[in-house]
């Protein structure tokens, strides 16, 4: 008898859901169950608007050939994405805009003097093993652009850091080439670095500007500072990374930077030179690969920096970011296990 | 006092992270895809490697110091020193299950895998080849095992969460970790230089 009105019951249950999923009313999704006009198209546009600036200052420094290194590598993300899920019989996502965004964010990471071969390569390295081998966008256990870059620096070391002078000039002719600011840093020390650059004002103000030789996006600070300010109003990315990492970096090389013993270091050329900036705020703030507690974040972003500081002054590189992203990449799962949240309601174990 | 501390800590960093033996020269693979399903037997392995390590690293140095170097032996060390690490397990694996079954009921499969394992040889050969002293043969043996023990519980973690994954079906189970274990390699590589001898 029970089990007869029961039954009754479900089946008017299961007839009102099928109703109300003919008229579009019931969504079946996994949680969170966030009711929200994000969506991950929107979001992945939005960051990459918000490159922008940073790209323009790029092509005003380096000229055409810049444009030309982020293009090809945009096109060769794209294609990789497309094949990868062709081959795998999924749905192309090219829309998404994930892909154009690894590709931009890989040509921000580069030198303007690179032969074609390399933009497109390291962008296969990063869209198709680093994110489509591991099951596609929100899968992945490592940001694709910085793991395409460190492919390409560790396959082709000197061209990966051969950087042109920036001169301003959309003539397309070769520039002398020169040292970064932090090559100078670590080869010859702080005294020549002010010696090029006259005095420490001018270096702060050239570094803010990005008049100085690097990779494409790791010219103007304040560039990337007016993207980063813009995804942090809109709430895409939170300042716990980001400011994690910086204050780390500052720390370390405050603490250990100095040639006369400890706490002699000067912070600000260490913030402000180098791929630090597009580091913290683009790359390390990436939602697949980076922990989901704030704990977790905070960590994260701490140990990015004092493992960016350790290369930068001990290690064979003269520039840590990208391989302290990629380390702590590693570590993320790691992070997440230890900071895991309680389940509501769930017994604690004894 | 000083150098030779500093000496020390640069062996111990040097084998834990700049020249770990997973990331850089590709050893003790088959443990290390073998036991990294799940974190818990990834820190039960790594306990157990850490100790082994630094025993068999102990005992090897004193045979081949004390008795192999007087007796002009050491075109003998690999086959002596696999002998030393394998009676050392069997007897610890012996010791273990009647002094203390609950510790063997946890970490004894471990040991029969790792008398075999090309690490816990590797150790004591680079000690005999760079004739480190005994504290410094001791200090490599801990930084080995360390090293090897951050390396299987990252891999672990990285392979739980890749449970979860939407990889292809040909690259599923041991592939994704051939692959992210390269991958890690290139992250590892960050280290190189910290310290130049």
């Amino acid at each position: 008898m029970l089990r007869h009105r029961l039954n009754l019951k479900d089946g008017k249950i299961i007839r009102k859901i099928m109703e109300a999923g003919k008229e579009n009313k019931l969504i079946v999704s996994v949680s969170p169950h966030i009711k929200s006009s994000e969506s991950v198209d929107k979001i992945m546009w939005t960051v990459t608007a918000t490159l922008l600036p940073t790209f323009v200052m790029g092509v005003y420094y380096f000229g055409p050939k810049a444009v030309i290194v982020t293009l090809l590598c945009i096109i060769g993300s794209l294609l990789s994405e497309y094949f990868v899920q062709k081959l795998a019989g999924k749905d192309i996502s090219l829309k998404d805009g994930s892909a154009v965004l690894t590709g931009l964010l890989l040509g921000m990471n580069m030198p303007s003097t690179l032969p074609f071969y390399i933009p497109l390569l390291s962008s296969f390295v990063a869209v198709a093993i680093t994110k489509q081998l591991f099951g596609g966008l929100g899968y992945n256990i490592f940001n694709p652009a910085l793991m395409g870059r460190a492919f390409a620096l560790i396959t082709w070391p000197r061209a990966m850091t051969t950087w042109a002078e920036p001169i301003a000039n959309f003539t397309g002719m070769d520039a002398k080439t020169t040292a970064t600011p932090l090559g100078i840093l670590k080869e010859q020390g702080l005294d020549k670095l002010l010696e090029v650059f006259g005095s420490k004002m001018h270096l702060y103000s050239e570094l803010l500007l990005g008049h100085r030789a690097g990779s494409l996006g790791e010219t103007s600070v304040i560039a990337i500072l007016i993207g980063a300010a813009f995804l942090l109003l809109r709430g895409y990315i939170t300042l716990r990374i980001p400011a994690a990492f910086l204050a780390a970096v500052a720390a370390g090389a405050w603490v250990f930077g100095g040639k006369q013993g400890i706490f002699t270091g000067d912070p600000l050329v260490h913030v402000l030179s180098g791929g630090l900036m597009l580091g913290a705020f683009y790359m390390a703030t990436d939602y697949v690969t980076c922990p989901t507690t704030k704990k977790g974040q905070m960590l994260f972003g701490a140990g990015c920096g004092l493992l960016t500081i350790l290369i930068r002054l001990k290690a064979g590189y003269p520039e840590g970011v990208m391989f302290s992203i990629l380390i702590m990449n590693c570590f993320t799962p790691l992070i997440d296990r230890g900071f895991r949240t309680e389940v509501f309601g769930a017994k604690k174990k004894a | 006092m000083d150098k030779e501390f500093m000496k020390l800590f640069e062996i111990f960093i040097a084998s834990a992270l700049i020249n770990n033996f997973v990331f850089t020269r590709f050893l003790g693979l088959c443990i290390f895809f073998g036991v990294t399903k799940k974190v818990e037997t990834a820190v039960g392995m790594s306990i157990t490697f850490t100790s082994v390590m630094m025993v068999s690293a102990a005992l090897s140095w004193l045979v081949f110091n004390y008795i192999m170097v007087p007796l002009d032996l050491t075109f003998l060390k690999i086959v002596i020193f696999i002998g030393i690490i394998a009676s050392f397990v069997q007897a610890s694996d012996t010791i273990m299950r009647k002094i203390s079954p609950g510790l063997y009921y946890k970490l004894g499969v471990y040991l029969a895998l790792i008398s075999t394992n090309c690490i816990i040889l590797a150790v004591p050969l680079i000690n005999a080849g760079d004739k480190y002293n005994f504290i410094e043969a001791i200090t490599l043996g801990l930084g080995s095992g360390l090293g090897f023990a951050l390396a299987l519980i990252i891999m672990a973690s990285i392979r739980e969460k890749l449970e979860l994954a939407n990889v292809p079906r040909p690259f599923q189970g041991l592939p994704i970790a051939f692959v992210t274990t390269g991958l890690i390699a290139l992250a590892f590589l960050g280290f190189s230089g910290i310290i130049t001898q």
